[in-house]
């Protein structure tokens, strides 16, 4: 019979030459197990004198824990290299794109008037809306344009054959609010227009946002003021603003507003036809015959009025130089716009 | 309105430099849209005579010339000019000179004949378009005079662009009032005193339209020198304003014209006959203009007439018959007020636009036709000579405007302006403009001038004052709000949140033209006429849309043109449904699928979108509103989808939509490969929430068992799902579909749909005979309804 010390270091190469669990669980079974050789030398203790028993019980008592303890160490480190093989299999190429379903997005035109809505509702306006088919009335006569005026020169109408027609800004939407609505008031009305007109600077459809404050005492400087405001906002730089006297017939009095080039930073450029200036809205206070015609009675209220492009402030701000791209909605165009 | 500084500042005299003058123009309303030289950069050319004129020995299209160009010996050089002729003044470049655009003129040899220096057109001088020839210069300017200084070039165009309201505006003489007012410089007028009558011929005028031209100043000028030229310095100054000189009669009206703000016009005396007449025309009256064009007439509009017929448009433009000819001696001239509204329209209506209609609809000094006939009648004998008659004058005075006074609170001013401006400001600010200012107490009396029409009320006179004053001077002040939160309703979906939802999806949103083509609109709806424009800009624009859907269409058609093999799109706009008499105008959301399902990706099957990809995201939609079960889908057909692939949707019972595959027919149309999957639901319907309310959760648990239904092609799930629900009771909590199979096993005809019953109960924990029970209830319910056998 091999002496104990021999067997114990033969059972300990074995047990460190493992390199899988089941070959470990053999000398396992073949040193521990029911017939292994080490039960079987424990076995034989019986036979022994006690006091040989207690020395030699002991010794082999020791190897038996010694061997414990090599087997569970070398199955922890064997489960161990076993799940970083599997991890190592596992591995995945991180750089392949991601998978489901992609991301579309709004018009710039649209993008442009909810984000000029948002401003004007944190200043306290509710968004109003109204008909796109008009009657002369709310596009011309209420707004103190009657029939031959030479501002109607200015709007190139769409009719129907009853006299009906495309409304040329979204002005009759402040005569309807102000006919059904109470005072004070203070609205935005975005929305499309027409005007019988198509170049390079024109399409015959575009979009206005107007805005109306109605009160008992809104001044001229209140209009300066909100304008100087939302303008800031819009473009997220203080921007100059500049009014100049102008002529419309539903306000008075009268301002045309340039910006500071929001591209120049009024240097002059190219866009702004070296002047350093952007046109970019008409407004005024409302006349008093408007107010009239709508039942407001002008002797107690006054108000501002103004309205500007739409479309002409989303080409200010993304530097579309073609009004023309908004509506051929060439996919190429509109997914520019899409993120953030 | 083109405006000479150099002109202008004989009649008013501010110190300032161009750039201020146009700036201070601007912001005083009337706006500078350009400044420019009256002539390009040009150094070395002079006034030059010629003194003789040979033919080139060897071209024929080249004449040698002898110039006198004020200096000792005359110069010779070799011209191109047909007019080029001995006697003529012109102008001449010297060897040296430097012409528009840079170019050095040299000494030369042309065809062997030595030329020193060139004959210039206006052309190359930058001083119009003639390019028939060389320049021709009148015969009192001195040879060798720098051109430059003999024609005043070295001045400056402001080109204003005039509000409708600012007729006044629209002269030199207006001007300068203006400049006047806002500098507080002395305004010089010139010398326009009454012109004494040599004779004592008259022509008489009848006003029979008295309430539309009130005043008609006329005057006969006999003997007229018919060879006469207007001199250089008019020819220029109308030419600066964008005029031909054409005669000296018409020359000196445009002048006037130009100068006070008065349109006039001179007849032809012998092509009238009688006597003047301004009337309203007989309709259907036909008249030939000076233009050349045939015109007829509506009983509306306003005409000059003699005896036997009309000779004019009032204020718009007069007739060929009775206009100046070259050989014209005797004249009569027309000063008249007419009132605005009487030409307001007229010469749009026949697609003119002339000088003279634009002044008097904006309304013309009804004080001034006195002035204006005496200032053109001097202007007039000084040119050509000629006998004048008396200035007759034949009005009706009750007609014609009065400025009546405004009332003006100084505190209103500074009410509606947000601005504390004295009242001694403000009546400075207005008499500088010309009204006459009274009142003692705290309300002025201001009583405009007779040149503005636009001046009727407080805020006329406020906006006055606002603009002499600077709008730039106003302050920026915020306006004071109560605290009052607007109304935020919850169970209202945002638009915002809607068009969200659809670009999260992967669709991309378009915004298309409200009109569309007829035959496209026809196509998509046959049965019903759309609603036409009057004058559509063109074809494509000529009727409303009914629907959104049509030029989706169009855009996916354009789109996939471009190589875009994948395209999802949506729009939110106005239907504007038209059933011949009544218009409804309805928001919808429209929105179209073509191509993949997914995008192109690794890891899924390609697989081309169907309906159900869009009816996903419809119900997504629906969800906004808190309740995917409020869409209902049921099988129907419209005219523009695939009767077999097309529902229409309803919510609360009511038709809201309609989705499914494009017609083959459209799609063959619309030149597209694969129908794209479209639907169409109106807007306002839709998209109401409700606020949520919170329902106990069970804390027993859930069973869930399968079932595997073969049943009929024909059933449909809805079907289905109405007999399961009945027979499985409170116990069902939610019912899946997880598969529909046809194929092995099932026989034709039929199909296996797969469900999965999830069963919970509130009170108490449910037992797998409970469980058991339910799905006997079941499979027997769908077997009765449905003739539904079990697959396992």
């Amino acid at each position: 019979m091999q002496d104990l010390d021999s067997l114990t270091r033969d059972l300990l190469d074995r047990i460190d030459a493992c390199t899988d669990l089941a070959a470990l669980e053999s000398v396992r079974v073949a040193a521990l197990g029911k017939k292994g050789q080490i039960t079987e030398r424990l076995k034989t203790l019986g036979k022994l004198s006690p006091d040989e028993r207690r020395i030699a019980g002991a010794t082999i008592n020791r190897v038996k824990q010694q061997l414990v303890d090599a087997i569970e160490g070398r199955r922890g480190s064997l489960e161990r290299e076993l799940v970083e093989r599997e991890l190592l299999a596992g591995r995945i190429d991180v750089t392949l794109p991601g998978r489901g379903e992609g991301q579309g997005g709004l018009h710039p035109v649209t993008r442009t008037r909810l984000r000029m809505e948002k401003i004007f509702r944190q200043a306290g306006f509710t968004v109003a809306e109204g008909p796109e088919v008009e009657d002369d009335f709310h596009n011309f006569e209420a707004l103190n344009i009657p029939a031959d005026h030479p501002a109607r020169a200015m709007h190139d109408t769409f009719y129907f054959p009853d006299g009906r027609l495309l409304r040329t800004h979204t002005s009759p939407v402040q005569i309807r609010e102000m006919r059904n609505g109470q005072m004070p008031m203070r609205i935005i009305v975005p929305g499309r227009v027409y005007r019988c007109d198509s170049d390079m600077t024109h399409t015959p459809m575009f979009h206005q946002i107007e805005g109306l404050v109605i009160d008992e005492n809104i001044s001229f400087a209140n209009l300066k003021a909100v304008l100087a405001h939302f303008v800031e906002q819009f473009f997220e730089r203080a921007r100059a603003l500049r009014f100049r006297p102008s002529y419309f017939p539903f306000t008075e009095p009268s301002a045309e507003v340039d910006i500071q080039c929001v591209f120049c930073d009024g240097t002059g450029c190219r866009v702004c036809k070296q002047t350093g200036w952007l046109e970019v809205l008409g407004c005024g206070m409302v006349h008093p015959n408007v107010l009239s015609a709508c039942g407001v009675d002008p002797g107690r209220w006054q108000g501002y009025a103004f309205g500007m492009g739409i479309d002409r402030m989303a080409m200010l701000r993304y530097s579309v130089n073609d009004l023309r791209l908004f509506f051929e909605n060439d996919l190429r165009f509109l997914r520019q716009f899409n993120r953030g | 309105m083109r405006v000479s500084t150099a002109w202008l500042s004989e009649w008013v005299q501010t110190g300032w430099d161009t750039a201020t003058l146009a700036h201070r123009l601007t912001m005083a309303g009337l706006e500078v849209e350009a400044v420019e030289a009256a002539a390009p950069t040009f150094v070395g050319v002079v006034v030059a005579r010629v003194v003789d004129c040979t033919p080139h020995p060897d071209a024929d299209k080249l004449s040698v010339c002898s110039v006198d160009y004020g200096a000792a010996d005359s110069v010779q050089v070799v011209c191109g000019a047909a007019n080029a002729r001995a006697g003529m003044t012109t102008a001449l470049a010297q060897v040296g000179a430097t012409l528009p655009g840079g170019l050095v003129v040299r000494k030369a040899m042309l065809r062997g004949v030595e030329s020193l220096g060139m004959m210039c057109s206006a052309r190359e001088l930058g001083l119009g378009d003639g390019h028939d020839g060389i320049l021709e210069l009148p015969g009192e300017l001195t040879p060798g005079r720098d051109l430059r200084e003999a024609l005043g070039l070295d001045d400056t165009i402001i080109e204003l662009n005039l509000t409708p309201n600012r007729g006044d505006a629209l002269s030199l003489a207006g001007v300068a009032r203006e400049v006047a007012a806002i500098s507080g410089a002395e305004l010089s007028l010139p010398s326009m005193a009454p012109v004494p009558a040599t004779i004592a011929d008259r022509f008489e005028v009848r006003l029979s339209a008295a309430e539309a031209c009130p005043r008609f100043a006329g005057r006969v000028i006999r003997g007229i020198h018919p060879g006469a030229s207007s001199p250089l310095w008019m020819v220029e100054r109308l030419r600066r304003a964008g005029l031909r000189a054409i005669s000296p009669v018409v020359d000196v009206t445009n002048y006037v014209m130009l100068e006070l703000g008065q349109p006039m016009h001179g007849y032809d005396l012998r092509r009238l006959n009688s006597r003047i007449e301004v009337r309203y025309a007989r309709q259907g009256e036909k008249l030939q203009l000076l233009d050349g064009r045939a015109v007829t007439l509506d009983a509306d509009v306003l005409v000059i007439a003699d005896a036997s017929s009309a000779v004019g448009i009032a204020g718009v433009m007069g007739g060929e018959k009775s206009g100046i000819a070259g050989d014209t001696t005797d004249v009569f001239l027309e000063v008249a007020y007419f009132n605005p509204a009487a030409i307001a329209g007229r010469a749009r209506r026949f697609g003119m636009h002339t000088d003279a209609s634009q002044r008097f609809e904006r309304g013309v000094d009804p004080c001034l036709q006195e002035r204006a006939m005496e200032r053109a009648t001097q202007l007039l004998v000084d040119i050509a000579g000629g006998m004048v008659g008396p200035l007759v004058v034949t009005e009706q005075t009750t007609a014609l405007p009065r400025r009546s006074s405004v009332r003006l609170d100084p505190q209103q001013v500074n009410r509606l302006l947000g601005v504390k401006i004295p009242r001694a400001e403000i009546e400075l600010i207005l008499r500088r403009l010309g009204m006459q200012v009274a009142g003692a107490g705290d309300v002025l009396g201001v009583i405009p001038p007779s040149y503005r029409f636009d001046i009727t009320i407080a805020q006329d006179l406020i906006e006055e004052v606002a603009r002499i004053h600077g709008y730039d001077d106003i302050p920026q002040t915020d306006a004071l709000m109560p605290q009052v939160p607007l109304p935020a309703s919850e169970a209202t979906v945002g638009r915002e949140r809607v068009m969200m939802l659809m670009a999260d999806r992967d669709y991309q949103e378009v915004i298309n033209y409200s009109f569309i083509e007829t035959e496209l609109q026809r196509a998509f709806d046959p049965e019903c006429e759309p609603l036409g424009l009057s004058n559509p800009i063109s074809e494509d624009m000529a009727v409303m849309r009914r629907s959104l859907l049509p030029g989706l269409c169009r855009v996916l058609s354009e789109n996939a043109r471009r190589q875009q093999d994948r395209v999802r799109l949506f729009e939110l706009g106005t239907r504007f449904l038209w059933d011949g008499t009544r218009l409804e105008e309805r928001l919808a959301l429209a929105g179209l699928a073509w191509g993949l399902a997914e995008r192109e990706q690794w890891g899924l099957q390609r697989r081309v979108a169907d309906f159900y990809d869009v009816k996903a995201d419809l119900e997504a939609l629906s969800s906004l509103g808190g309740d995917e079960q409020r869409l209902r889908f049921e099988a129907d057909s419209i005219p523009c989808m695939h009767p077999g692939k097309c529902a229409r949707i309803n919510i609360d019972g009511r038709l809201a939509g309609w989705i499914g595959e494009l017609h083959p027919e459209l799609s063959k149309y619309l030149e597209l490969k694969v129908a794209p999957i479209v639907f169409e639901i109106d807007y306002v319907s839709s998209f109401i929430s409700h606020i949520p309310v919170y329902k106990e959760i069970s804390k027993f648990p859930a069973i869930r068992r399968d079932l595997a239904l073969v049943v009929d092609e024909t059933v449909r799930l809805d079907q289905i799902r109405e007999s399961v629900s009945v027979s499985a009771g409170a116990a069902l909590q939610e019912l899946r579909v997880f598969d529909v199979y046809r194929g092995a096993g099932v026989e034709p005809g039929r199909k296996s749909v797969a469900l999965g019953l999830i069963l919970q109960e509130t009170s108490r924990t449910l037992t797998d005979t409970d469980a058991d029970a339910v799905v006997s209830a079941v499979v027997a319910r769908v077997k009765q309804d449905h003739n539904a056998t079990i697959r396992d």
